[in-house]
């Protein structure tokens, strides 16, 4: 497989009146052509700032350091121009809320108009029409509909409108920020399973931004789980989630109420704000497995298996462990008034 | 069963209707608009000391049955006893009284406070408003017995910190504190976690257990997540469209779920379990409009399962050629919405129609066209609900079955509302299969 997406040492920081937030800490992924990457984490992790650090739409004042290589070419340094050339027939975005996103006075047919003649205006209008209604099509939306407004879809077929909108210019990656939260549960299954067929239908490469591990769990080949801007964990879905490696993904997955949850279990604390984060490790407050070493150096990532990564001192490397750093740490219980 | 003392909330067929209103020339000419059937004839009971989830899509109408059965919304038909008493009607007074004994907590706790108050204020409010605490220090006392109660201690460092110093699970602590610190008996909990993180949402679910049993309360669960409420509901009602599609224990609602909607609902369920994939053969579609509601079962439009006599109807037959034509390509779809002409006759539910052909085509080509579509996808429910089709002079006409009305009749130990249950439409059914006019 060929990484259509490399992300190397990426830092994404905004300045804020309290001081600066890092929601994105040296952050290094890669996504391969045709497969799905599910990033997974609580809300303020970083994970929607780092969705759109990748397509550099960050808002302004945002600082971006480190690289994103798009078919060897890096994103951070690209001039916006040659950037808003990319995003669609290259990149594409999907919005958590698809009626915010659609324009309420424009029919679906000049959405889509819009859409192709921005990137490819030598395409005839009987061209445009045809190549419209195939990718409405095959998310479901009948030609029947293609000259209504808005306002005259359900939520689910908004979101498959905006899925298609993304998809008509073919790009090669597609980064999707909650597509389905605002969904119920059906229509959010039928939009996962869109999604998760885009690589039979479209080629498309798909990053999945979610807090559900469910969601991962059921539509992504590779999954990344954040934490305070870092990247906690990264591996193939299967593997990750029969032995997760790191604290953090072990406790996640046990806090998530499915209908196979036997006893309720929650992380004690709350996720830290990205002014301060704790020093070190920063899981250490909240991780059941603290050690000495975890609040006074920084994890250093590692590898326990050939395909997988995570930043956790549990896992070593020992060398740059001090002596005595893996006794458990001593700290007084977590009060609740620290808690979420 | 059990003992009418033991009953805290009777709910008898009621209905809560919002009209819509219609144009201004609608008014103009005395015409009322249509009504969105929020809730359609509901019937349960709420035993003291129960939880009762109340499990269905957004638009099924869980939230207003919540606000009905609390007098935040007018019932449109049916009663509403609580205690034994018809509260249904009750003046602005005696419901003042009522609200000491149910409260509510909503889901999103970041609008449900007022960011100008403090934690102290929003939560002694009940108090003063009821006037139930003597004084500036009785209420502080209080306030600060019930935040240590959910769990916001030492109460000193909260008292007075503004909502927007709060995280999401320390605001839904003190909503809950709110809701109880006039001691109710009733709670209804309008997804009170679905706002919240993951890590903290079985926190708040076991904080609201404790909370039940230390003070004897009775909660009305509403949710869309059947997951949280396998875990809460001692019973769980599934509603759909305004009303009641099962009702029964959980065990039994989880374990052997007989409505085909619950079926669905249960199987939908994101697990983290990548040994699971999610499932191809879901209900299509979304909830329909409730001001206009499917012919007969609400559900039979998206049901895998329906047959002869779940209500098929024109409207059927526009969103099956709609579907067909999403998957035709271009010329396909155009060679036939030629034919078939525009389809405005169908969007009035009706069991028989004409639909005249259209571009020179004869009803016969009308009748190749369905043919084709059934012989695509034989399996298709729809086919099961014609009666008959006919050419006439440039037109097709279709009849379906008339359509049966479901009951909620009991199956072992809960009840349903679906005709697979129901031995009197299966027979109607079998009899309507029998005498079909061949094709």
């Amino acid at each position: 497989m060929t990484a259509i997406l490399e992300v190397r040492d990426l830092r994404l920081w905004y300045g804020t009146a309290r001081g600066s937030v890092r929601a994105v800490d040296r952050v290094s992924l890669e996504i391969d052509a045709g497969s799905v990457l599910g990033l997974v984490g609580e809300s303020g992790c970083g994970k929607s700032t780092l969705g759109r650090g990748i397509l550099g739409l960050l808002p302004e004042g945002a600082r971006a350091d480190g690289e994103v290589l798009y078919k060897g070419r890096n994103l951070v340094t690209m001039s916006p121009r040659e950037l808003r050339r990319l995003r669609g027939p290259d990149l594409g975005l999907i919005f958590q809320e698809p009626m915010t996103r659609l324009n309420p006075l424009l029919r679906i047919e000049d959405h889509f108009r819009e859409t192709i003649e921005q990137h490819d205006s030598k395409l005839t209008p009987k061209d445009v029409r045809r190549r419209s209604l195939d990718t409405l099509g095959r998310m479901g939306i009948p030609p029947t509909r293609f000259r209504q407004y808005p306002h005259e879809f359900s939520g689910g077929m908004r979101q498959r409108i905006m899925i298609a909108l993304a998809l008509v210019l073919r790009p090669s990656l597609l980064v999707a920020d909650e597509p389905t939260t605002s969904l119920d549960v059906i229509v959010e299954a039928q939009i996962l399973r869109i999604l998760a067929d885009l690589k039979e239908n479209f080629d498309t490469a798909l990053l999945l931004i979610t807090h559900n591990l469910g969601i991962v769990a059921e539509a992504c080949d590779r999954v990344a789980v954040m934490y305070a801007g870092q990247i906690a964990e990264e591996g193939p879905a299967r593997d990750v989630f029969a032995d997760p490696k790191h604290p953090y993904t072990r406790e996640l997955l046990r806090s998530t109420i499915s209908l196979d949850t036997k006893v309720l279990h929650s992380i004690p604390g709350a996720p830290p704000n990205l002014i301060s984060p704790p020093s070190g490790c920063h899981f250490h407050p909240r991780c059941p497995d603290v050690m000495r070493v975890c609040p006074a150096h920084d994890p250093i990532e590692t590898q326990p298996d050939p395909d997988r990564r995570v930043l956790c001192w549990l896992h070593g490397p020992e060398r740059e462990i001090p002596d005595g750093g893996t006794a458990p740490l001593e700290r007084e219980q977590i009060a609740v008034a620290e808690e979420a | 069963m059990s003992a009418p003392d033991d009953v805290l909330v009777s709910v008898r067929g009621l209905k809560t209707y919002y009209s819509i209103r219609g144009s201004f020339l609608d008014r103009l000419v005395g015409r009322t608009g249509a009504a969105v059937r929020a809730v359609d004839d509901v019937s349960l009971e709420l035993r003291k000391g129960e939880v009762l989830g109340l499990v269905g899509e957004s638009g099924s109408g869980k939230t207003t049955l919540g606000r009905t059965l609390l007098g935040l919304v007018p019932a449109t038909e049916g009663t509403v006893e609580f205690e034994g008493q018809d509260i249904t009607h009750a003046s602005e007074h005696d419901r003042r009284l009522l609200r000491r004994r149910m409260q509510i907590v909503f889901q999103d706790p970041h609008a449900s406070l007022n960011p100008a108050m403090t934690v102290a204020q929003a939560v002694g409010h009940p108090l003063e408003i009821h006037g139930l605490a003597r004084g500036r220090e009785e209420v502080r006392a209080r306030v600060a017995d019930v935040l240590e109660r959910v769990g916001l201690a030492p109460a000193e460092q909260f008292m007075d910190k503004f909502p927007s110093d709060l995280s999401g699970g320390q605001k839904q602590r003190a909503v809950i504190a709110r809701a109880i610190i006039l001691n109710p008996v009733l709670l209804v909990a309008d997804e009170p976690v679905s706002m919240l993180d993951m890590s903290v949402r079985a926190k708040i679910l076991e904080l609201m257990l404790a909370l039940k049993h230390d003070f004897d309360l009775t909660y009305l669960y509403i949710t869309h997540d059947l997951a949280t409420a396998k875990f809460f509901c001692d019973r769980i009602a599934i509603m759909y469209l305004g009303r009641i599609v099962e009702i029964g224990p959980s065990e039994a609602i989880y374990a052997d779920p007989k409505h085909p909607y619950t079926q669905a609902l249960l199987r939908a369920i994101p697990e983290p379990d990548p040994r699971r994939t999610i499932p191809r053969d879901l209900p299509r579609g979304e909830v329909p409009d409730a001001s206009r509601p499917p012919l007969g079962c609400s559900f039979h439009p998206r049901c895998p399962k329906a047959f002869e006599v779940c209500g098929w109807e024109s409207r059927d037959l526009k969103e099956l050629l709609e579907r067909r034509w999403a998957g035709l390509g271009e010329e396909g779809f155009e060679a036939e919405q030629a034919a078939v002409g525009p389809m405005e006759a169908l969007d009035v539910a009706k069991t028989h129609v004409r639909l005249a052909a259209h571009g020179g085509a004869h009803g016969s080509d009308l009748r190749g066209l369905l043919d084709r579509a059934r012989a695509a996808d034989p399996a298709e429910p729809f086919w099961t609900g014609v009666q008959e089709m006919r050419d006439a002079n440039g037109s097709l006409e279709i009849d379906w079955y008339d359509p049966v009305e479901p009951r909620l009749l009991p199956a072992d130990s809960v009840e349903v509302e679906c005709h697979l249950y129901d031995e009197t439409a299966l027979a109607e059914a079998a009899q309507r299969r029998q005498s079909r006019i061949p094709q």
